[in-house]
Formats: C-alpha cells, structure tokens, sequence
C-alpha cells in the first residue's frame, strides 16, 4: 500500500554536490510529518522538488497513488501541493490580497469586495488574522508568514510545505503556528514540516524523517523515539548539544553605549535610545526579531551608520564622528553576515587573498598593492580553520557557505580585535562547522576580547551569551542574565514587552 | 499660435510615447532594455522601406511593429534564455539596430513617403471630442497614429493595474522568484512584454519616418529612444504619467524653430540641445528625491534563474 | 526535455574555442543576411580581409584605426569595471578633441614638444571634466549615468557644430564651414609610417593593466564594482573613487580624441570621433576589460572597419554591413558567455 504523498530515490545535485541522493519520503494525510536534519542535510532541496521549484536527476513522486511529474511550481499547486518558503515569496510593494491572488486563473478583472470576503472568510477558519488591504512592506515577520500559509490555502492546498518556518519566529508566534498547523491536520491535510530543533519535532510531529548529508536515515513515530535519538541520527554520531561555556572573570568595561539613536533614509527611527555596558572577557548577546535594528545598531558601532544622538565611548574615547578605518584600526572588528551570505564584507568574485586585505590593504606605503603576505595568512587560515577551497586564487564564490564564512571570520580575527562584533556568524551553517565557530568565539573571549554576538537561536544565545540584550523597534527591551533568562521570557520581551531588567 | 504650438508638441512628442510605453512594459517585467534608439530605427526603417515598395500603409504599420518585436526578440533570447548582461545587451542592440537601419536605407535616402500614405495619416477631428475648447484643437485634431498612443497609454494602464495578468505581470518584475512560486510563467511573461515592448518601439520609430518627416533620413531617431528610457524615470513607471512627460518633450523638440521664427538672438545648435539637457537635469532631480511608490521594479536588470543557489 | 547544470570551472582553452566559435556564428548568420541582398557573403569577407591587409598602406590604415579604439576601450574600462555604464565616450572624445584643439588654435607658434603636451593634457581634461559631471550626480545622488552619458554624446556633439559652423568657422574656406586646419607643430609626428599615437596607445596598455591589477585604486574599483556596500564597509570613499576613476576613463576618451584630431584630421570636426566611441563599448566587453585582449579584439574590430568602408568604395556595399557585423559578434558572444557558464545536460526520459 502506498502512501497518499511518496517520493522514491529521489537525486538532485547542484554541479559537484550532491543534494539529495535517492531519497524517500512518505507521507500521509491528517499527518504532521517532520522532516529533520542539519543545515546542508538536503531538506530544502527536496522539498523544493515535491514543490516543482527543482527538478530531480532521478527519482520520482507519487501523490494519490498516481506518478506526477512536477516540473514546475503551478503543477505542484494544480495537485494540492503548497509551500511556505523559509524566504518569503512575496511581493513587497503589493497588499496581501494581491500577493494571495498571484497567479490564480479566475477572471480577468480584480474584484475587490468580493476577494476580500472569500480572504476574511478563510482566514477565519484557519484562525490567521489578515488586513487584505495591507502592504507587505508594512508587515512584521509574523503577519508574512500568516500570508504565505494564507496564499497556500486560498489556492485549496492540501499538501502544505513549511520551511523552518519558526526560525523567523518569538516563542509565542511559534505556539500560535503551531495552532494553525493543528487546525490543518484536523482539516485533513498532509502537513510537512523542516525543522533542525528536536523541542519543536517532539512537539507537534507525528512522524518523522531524519536526512542526514543528503541521504534519508531512517523515519520513526515520535512516540518510538526521543530528542538524545534524534539528534544523534541527525548528527551521525553522540552529540553533546550543550556549548561550553567559559568561567571568565569579567574585565573593565571596554565599550559603552548611550542612549544610541539613529534614524534610515524615510525618517523612520531604526534606533530608540540603546544604552549598554560591554567588558572585556564578554560575551553579550544580541537578541530580536530580524529587523529591529541588530544591523543598524552593528554599522553605527563600526561608523557605517549615521546616529543622530547618543554617545559611544571606545575606552573612554567617543567613536562618533569617527570614519569606519579609524574604528577599526583601534582594533574593533564588526562582521554582518546578511541573509544572502555574502553582500556586505566579502567580495564574492574575489579570490581569498583579495578579500583578505579588505581591510588593511590602505595601511601599505605607495600606490601599489603587495599581496604577499595576505598569501601567507591565508595559506594559514585555511590550514586553522580547516577551510575547503581549491586554492587561494579560486574566487570565494566557488566555496561553500560554511567555508566562505569561516573566510570571514579568519579575516575578522586575523586583525587581532578588541572588540569583536558579529552577527549571525553560523548562519546556514551544519552543527559541526556552527560549533567550531562558537568555539573560536569563545577562545576569542578567553584571550580578553569583548564580544557582542547577534544572534537568532535563543537556544545558543542562552548557552553561549553571558548576558542578552533583547531589540525590538530599535529599542532595548531589557538585558539578561543568560544564567536565569528563560526563551519564554526573551520570546515576550521580543514581541515588544518591556522590561525592566537591565541587568550589569 | 500657443495651440498651434501644442499641437505640433503632441505629434512630435507622440514617437517619444510609443517608446516610452514599450519601454515601461519591458521593464515591468524586469527586464531593462537599453536597445529601445535601435528597436526604433529598425521599425522606422522597415515601415518606411515597405510603405514605399508597396504602398500599403497598413503593411507599413505592420512591417514596423514585427521589425520592433525582432529586434526585442534578439534581446530577449540572449537575456531571457541565455541570461547575458541587460545593459551590454540592450547596447549591442543599440547598435546592431543602427547599423541595420543604416544597410537597409542607404537605397533610400531621399526617397518621400507617397501621396497615399501621407492621406492615410492625415489629420482628422476625432468625434466630439474635437469640440471640447483648445483641448479639442491640442489633443483630438490629430493623425491616427496619435490617436492611438492615447489608446495604447490607457489599455497599458489597465492592463497592469485592473486586471489579473497585469498584476501577475508586475508580480514578475518586483520579484520573479515569489511570482514563479505562484505558477506564474516567468519566461512567458517576460518574453511576451519584451517582445510587444519592442513592437511599439517600432511603432515609434516608424512614425517619424512615415508621419513626421516624412522621408528617409539616416539616423533619424537622433537620440528620441534614450530620451524614452529617460522619460520611463520621469513617468515612474506609469503609463499615464508617460503621456505628459512625451508630449512635455515633444514641445522641447520643436521649440528650436518656434524660436527661430520670433528671432529670439540664441543660436540653433544651442536649442537643439534642450530635450538633452532637459533630460539630464530631469534624471538628476528624480534621483535627489527617493520614495517608496516611485521606485523601478525590483527585479529589474537581473536574469531570473529558478534553480540559482 | 534538457536541463541546465552550472560550470564550477572550465578550462581557458574550452572558453576561448567557445568564445571563437560564437564570432564564427556571427560571420555565418551575417553571410545569410548578405544571401538575402543577393551578395556572395564569402566574396564580401574576401574583399574585407583584402581591404584591411591587402597592402601596407591598408594595414597602416587598420593601425590608425586601432589607436583610438584601444585608448577609448581602456577608458571605458575602468568604468565598467565599476559597474559604471559609461557610454559617452563618444561626447568624451569630442570634448578631448575640443580642448586640444583650442590649444592647438590659439597657440599654434609654442615649439612642438610643448605644444603637443599641452595638447595631449588639455585632451585629457576636456574628456575628464566632460565624464566627471555623469560621475558627480551618480556619486552624489546614484543618478542613472547610462543615460546621462549618453545625452551628453548629443550636447556635446551640437557643441562641436556649433563651433564648426559658427565662432570657429575658417573664414578663408569659402563658406564652407570648417574649422581652420592646425599648424604643423600641431601635429603628431610619425614613427615607421603611423602617427606615434601607436607607442601611446602600447604604454597606456601598460599603465592600465598595472593601474588595474596592482595599485590601491584599482583595487578600489573592483572592490566598488562588485558591491557599493562592501566598499563602504571597507572604510573606501566611495565618491571619491566614483569620480576620480570615472575622470580618469573620460581622460583616456579625452587622449583619443585629441589624438584624432591632431594625427587624423588635423582639425578639430563633428567627425572626429567617428563613432569610436560606440564601437569601443563592444570591443571594451569583448575584451573582457583586460588591456591585452582589447588590444587584440580592437584590432579585430579596426581591420572590420577598414575591410567595411573598403567594401563601400569596391563593391558599393553600404558601410554600415561593418555596423552590422559587430553588433551580430556582440551578440553571439553575449550568447556563447552562456554556455561557457552552464552546461547544458539532456535528459534521458
């Protein structure tokens, strides 16, 4: 007997690597089927495929029984297949009605009083308050999220696709989700769910199937099995899943910040008000939902930003006012690896060796550039950090993302900081690679470095950080102590709850 | 005298809106074609080589519109299909229009438009309209040709903002990725608005050299595509915005002999160089201003690739 | 039913088979072309390759032609490599030639070393200053430079008319409106047969591809063409290098110019820029925005335009199948840039 949804020895490689390689994966309907593994694992990809974006080498789907070919997304949607992408596929410029009527074959003229019943109407069922008439652009994270499931929906999808869809989420918006996810499941649907967090997978999954670099290991029933299990199918050997944390002696305060503000280009205030202490031999951890200002409070400590009050003191020392080299060069390193993973701090159609000497390549004599030095420490990152690249004269685009951000960060530390700032550094990294670079960090905290770390998992955050710092609007919600912090209690003061802990 | 003047502002300015308006079309799909000066000399040189072989304006017409969507059609292929840069793209058809117009109208330099041809794109009073004060006389006392570049400014206007396609369509151009996630079809689209987007450059082109002119002079679009893809800034991407700004530098254009009549001392080469000069300062101004609604599509100038990582 | 697979790497000599065999295409498409017009496309090529190599004097042509075009190409160079569209080198040329010119008519009596480098430095600020206004409003304001530089092209160009056929207007010609022809002190001297605008033309070669690959600035650029935000987070000046290299490309435009109106025309002329400066966007691509390969490429390009006005006076083929023929090799090659990225894999069903 076959099962509802059915994927047999699916493969699928991008030039040398191997994605997927003879992947299966059967799902039913009424089910929430979660499907884990580690960043790089191939979850996306084959997701990506049961939703026509890719097509495979080999293998082939079945749903209902019958053999489909999935060669584009509008088949998938034909067959009931819907998918929320972990990067939202919306139209910023437009309302949520019109990014929910995209593509949809009824009619020639929009009709808009009509739509936005049937929109209200649905959203009800599902328990996912939508504005019909609100751009995207205006939209938090949540309420885009609540409009992708809503255009999968509207379409009468009844195989949903969610790609570590809480990733992107507070605590609270993952618990009201996971209602959401519920009510699907009631309403009969195949629930497929991406996750890399065993918490969530014991939560909510009914099955699930473990991928591990690109290969299924095994599926199992949450009842059979337990978080220790799961994570050492994931990982492929005994993990310990805990980050060691340091016992360091908090040194003198190295950085200091007051009552930061800063505005963007529309006028909008980015930065409310943000005032903290950071020492040497620290770790303070930045959290907050992407977008309230971790990145404009990273570029107007390095000088990339504009503030428009406040003060920054450097050892005393006010950084306003100061260009971007005069900061670094007092030995403050800030690295931003954005969403896209390249973009800002490496030049990916550069070879290593130039993007090595980003930083310091203005301090040489005369006009000329010398690279041999650069040479040598890159030779020597690559042997540190164990960084897997052809050459150093192959352009870092050809690496991949875990490499190019160890690229990164050997450059950051080959500069010896003070005060190292980075955020998102194990961004789309696996486990393996994500430890090594937690840690570098804190080798880099026993040596006296003070440390601002910007981060999303409040898992490592908590585990990693001495102290967190919670943003929302631009503003400091509260400062804990990672000790006796709770995810619940970031989870509230992200979604914008004040507090008044602000804790030394 | 001021109506004769904006009268003649709106022929002038009338291949400007064809141009612009296909170029505002091709860029709502994403794609930047900075080929719009070639396109239209290929269509200006093909609908004038067919209407004085065979007389025929309708197949004049017709020789221009397909003469335009061939040319997109090579820019199509190499940005679409074979992913090449837009802009060197755009630039080599620029040129290869150029020298197309230049090999197909060297036996033609010279030549007139004939009788029939010009009676065919004669000035006649659009009903009714024509009766409305000084607008009548301005807007609806014009050649055909006219007439329907007001036609195509409105069908283009509720095409992308009051209808399903036309909003799949701007779906395509701000974010091709989201767009195809919703079963739109990416090549489709993008091919189909390149290619119309050509044909009315084509258009444009052509009515310089059948209406306007109208002889056969090398070169005779002399700059009036990169005005268009100047004025597709100005218009914000809006076809209505689009008439304004042509019919604003179809006045420019013809200032020069206006002046020259009222023997105002300033020299003619100085003129001449206005509608230049205007654009210039107007992109300048554009971009010293920034907003949220007036921004080109997002998706413009890149090669849409689904399996990209 | 095929599917695509990106290239991680390809070999040198695969890329340039391909790139080779995307010229051939161009030759072979534009042969149908010539078919229609009821022209034997491989008598046309014949006469172009005679036209071009058929005689010293033919080559010494294809050498004058290269000149302008390897300089303009250098310049435009920069700028792309900035991602900066520059495409007025056309109008930079003129006002290179404009500037020189001036020096040269006003002060045709100075001893000829000294004139000849006053020209040569006014050549390159006239085409500097010209490229340094599209230059000034991207830095300041991200103003669109595609076409501002190309409205530049016409003003400057209704500039040069109007000096041709006004203030500047020899009065000894008849009416005819020319601009007075330079002394001899004014004119570039010649070194086996071609005016010396060859040896300038090599050591620019020189000086670019070091100034590219081995200074602070153009690491700059290539930082900068790569991503705006990389530069700025690098702690560069991103205006100041916005302008000083797109000053420097229209310099390069100025020294072409100024090497056209002195060598070639002996005068300054609507017509002295020739459209080089369109032509050399291609064989700037082309070249892949490596001095060396311009050179090559340009030469290429210089002897199609030799061939082309040769098959103009020869067989009355209209000049413009030259025109015709570059745009059709942008296009192939543009194409061919395809398949040197991905492979193209059939898929057994």
């Amino acid at each position: 007997m076959m099962a509802d949804i059915a994927m047999e020895g699916i493969t699928k490689t991008f030039g040398k690597v191997v994605a997927n390689k003879n992947i299966d994966l059967q799902v039913k309907y009424g089910e929430i089927h979660a499907l884990l593994g580690e960043n790089g694992a191939g979850k996306s990809t084959l997701v990506n495929v049961l939703s026509g974006i890719y097509i495979p080498d080999s293998g082939s789907v079945y749903i209902d029984g019958k053999e489909t070919r999935l060669n584009s997304p509008r088949i998938a949607a034909e067959v009931g297949i819907g998918m929320i992408h972990q990067h939202f596929k919306l139209v910023e410029n437009m309302n949520a009605r019109e990014n929910i009527l995209l593509g949809n074959k009824k009619g020639l003229l929009l009709q808009k009083e009509k739509l936005n019943g049937e929109i209200v109407a649905l959203s009800e069922r599902f328990g996912l308050k939508i504005n019909p008439d609100q751009k995207v652009y205006d939209m938090t994270v949540g309420e885009k999220q609540k409009l992708e499931i809503m255009k999968v929906l509207f379409r009468g999808a009844n195989i949903l696709i969610l790609d570590e869809p809480t990733a992107v989420l507070t605590p609270q918006e993952t618990e009201n989700l996971f209602e959401i996810i519920q009510k699907m499941k009631d309403e009969g649907c195949a629930v497929i769910f991406i996750t890399h967090k065993m918490n969530e997978v014991m939560m909510i999954a009914d099955r699930i199937t473990v991928l591990r670099k690109g290969e299924t290991v095994k599926t199992l029933t949450k009842e059979e099995t337990s978080p220790q299990e799961l994570a050492e199918l994931m990982v492929g050997h005994k993990v310990d899943l805990s980050i060691k944390r340091p016992k360091t002696e908090k040194g003198r305060v190295l950085l200091e910040v007051k009552d930061l503000q800063a505005v963007n280009e529309e006028g909008i205030k980015t930065l409310r008000g943000i005032s903290f202490k950071l020492a040497t031999r620290e770790i303070l951890g930045v959290a907050g939902l992407a977008g309230n200002g971790q990145k404009e409070l990273c570029e107007a400590l390095a000088g990339l930003y504009p503030i428009t009050g406040g003060s920054i003191e450097y050892l005393g020392e006010s950084l306003v006012g100061k260009s971007p080299r005069e900061i670094s060069s007092l030995g403050i390193s800030m690295s931003f690896v954005p969403e896209d993973r390249l973009g800002m701090g490496l030049v990916a159609a550069m070879d290593m060796v130039d993007n090595f000497i980003l930083k310091d390549y203005y301090k040489q004599k005369g006009m000329f550039v010398d690279r041999k030095q650069a040479r040598e420490k890159a030779r020597q990152a690559i042997k540190k950090l164990d960084i897997s690249t052809p050459g150093i004269n192959n352009s870092i685009r050809e690496l991949s993302g875990g490499n190019i951000q160890k690229v990164l960060l050997a450059r950051e530390l080959n500069s010896n900081p003070s005060l190292l700032i980075t955020a998102y550094p194990v961004r789309g990294l696996d486990i393996n690679v994500s430890y090594k670079i937690y840690d570098l960090i804190n080798e880099e905290k026993e040596k006296g470095v003070a440390i601002l770390y910007v981060g999303e998992d409040l898992d490592v955050l908590l585990e990693l950080c001495d102290r967190i710092m919670v943003l929302c609007h631009g503003e400091v919600m509260g400062i804990l102590d990672a000790d006796k912090a709770g995810k619940e209690e970031l989870g509230l003061l992200m979604s914008g709850e004040k507090t008044d802990k602000l804790g030394d | 005298m001021t109506v004769s003047f904006l009268a003649a502002a709106v022929v002038a300015g009338t291949p400007l809106l064809f141009a612009t308006l296909g170029e505002i079309i091709t860029e709502k799909a994403g794609n930047l074609n900075l080929g719009v000066e070639g396109m239209m000399l290929m269509g200006a040189v093909s609908g004038f080589y067919v209407g004085v072989t065979t007389n025929q304006p309708l197949l004049a017409l017709a020789a221009a519109f397909l003469a335009g969507a061939g040319g997109a059609l090579i820019f199509a292929v190499l940005t679409i299909s074979l992913r090449a840069n837009q802009v060197v793209s755009g630039l080599a058809l620029t040129i290869f229009g150029t020298g197309f117009s230049g090999f197909i109208g060297q036996k033609l330099i010279g030549q007139v438009v004939p009788n029939n041809l010009k009676a065919f794109f004669k000035p006649f009073p659009f009903p009714l309209l024509n009766r409305i004060p000084i607008l009548g006389e301005v807007l609806f006392s014009q050649d055909m040709f006219v007439y329907l570049g007001y036609a195509a400014a409105i069908v283009i206007g509720v095409y992308l903002y009051k209808t399903r396609l036309g909003m799949n369509l701007r779906a395509v151009g701000e974010n091709p990725a989201a767009a195809d996630a919703a079963g739109i079809n990416i090549t489709l689209n993008k091919y189909l608005h390149v290619l119309l987007g050509g044909a009315l450059c084509g258009l444009g082109g052509a009515y310089l050299s059948l209406v306007y002119v109208p002889a056969w002079q090398e070169n005779v679009i002399a700059g009036r595509g990169w005005i268009a893809v100047a004025l597709v800034i100005f218009a914000a991407w809006n076809p209505y915005k689009a008439v304004i700004g042509a019919f604003l530098f179809g006045g420019l254009d013809i200032i020069g002999f206006r002046i020259q009549g009222t023997g105002f001392p300033v020299s003619l080469y100085f003129v001449d160089m206005l509608p230049y000069l205007a654009t210039i300062v107007i992109l300048v101004i554009t971009s010293m201003k920034k907003s949220r609604e007036n921004v080109p599509p997002k998706g413009l100038g890149v090669s849409y690739f689904r399996e990209e990582r | 039913m095929f599917r695509l697979v990106k290239r991680s790497e390809i070999s040198r000599k695969k890329s340039i088979v391909i790139r080779l065999l995307a010229i051939l295409l161009a030759f072979t498409a534009a042969g149908i072309l010539l078919l229609t017009l009821d022209l034997n496309p491989l008598e046309v090529y014949a006469s172009m390759i005679k036209g071009a190599f058929g005689s010293a004097y033919r080559v010494r042509e294809v050498v004058i032609k290269t000149v302008p075009l390897v300089i303009t190409s250098l310049g435009i160079a920069i700028a792309f490599k900035m991602l900066f569209w520059n495409i007025g080198a056309d109008g930079q040329i003129l006002m290179g030639a404009f500037a020189a010119s001036y020096v040269a008519l006003n002060y045709g009596d100075l001893p000829r070393f000294l004139l000849l480098l006053l020209m040569f430095v006014a050549g390159a600020l006239g085409g500097g200053l010209w490229a340094l206004i599209p230059g000034f409003f991207r830095a300041q304001w991200r103003t669109n430079e595609t076409i501002i530089t190309l409205m530049m092209n016409y003003v400057a160009l209704k500039w040069i008319t109007y000096l041709q056929y006004g203030p500047w207007k020899d009065p000894q010609a008849m009416g005819f409106p020319k601009i007075p022809n330079f002394t001899a002190n004014a004119v570039l001297p010649k070194l086996f047969g071609v005016h010396v605008g060859w040896l300038i033309m090599l050591l620019l070669i020189v000086i670019i591809h070091v100034f590219l690959n081995h200074t602070k600035k153009g690491y700059e650029i290539a930082v900068l063409g790569e991503s705006e935000n990389t530069a700025l987070y690098a702690g560069m000046n991103v205006k100041n290098t916005i302008v000083s290299a797109i000053f420097l490309s229209g310099a390069l435009c100025g020294i072409a110019g100024m090497i056209e109106a002195s060598a070639v025309s002996n005068t300054l002329s609507v017509e002295v820029s020739g459209g080089v400066g369109y032509t050399a966007i291609i064989t700037t691509w082309l070249g892949a925005l490596k001095p060396l390969v311009i050179l090559l490429v340009s030469l290429l390009f210089a002897a199609l335009l030799q061939g082309g006005s040769f098959i103009q006076t020869a067989h009355g083929i209209p000049e413009s199948t030259a025109l015709l023929l570059q745009g059709m090799i942008l296009f192939f090659v543009l194409g061919s840039e395809f398949f040197i990225r991905y492979r193209v894999i059939l898929r057994k069903e």
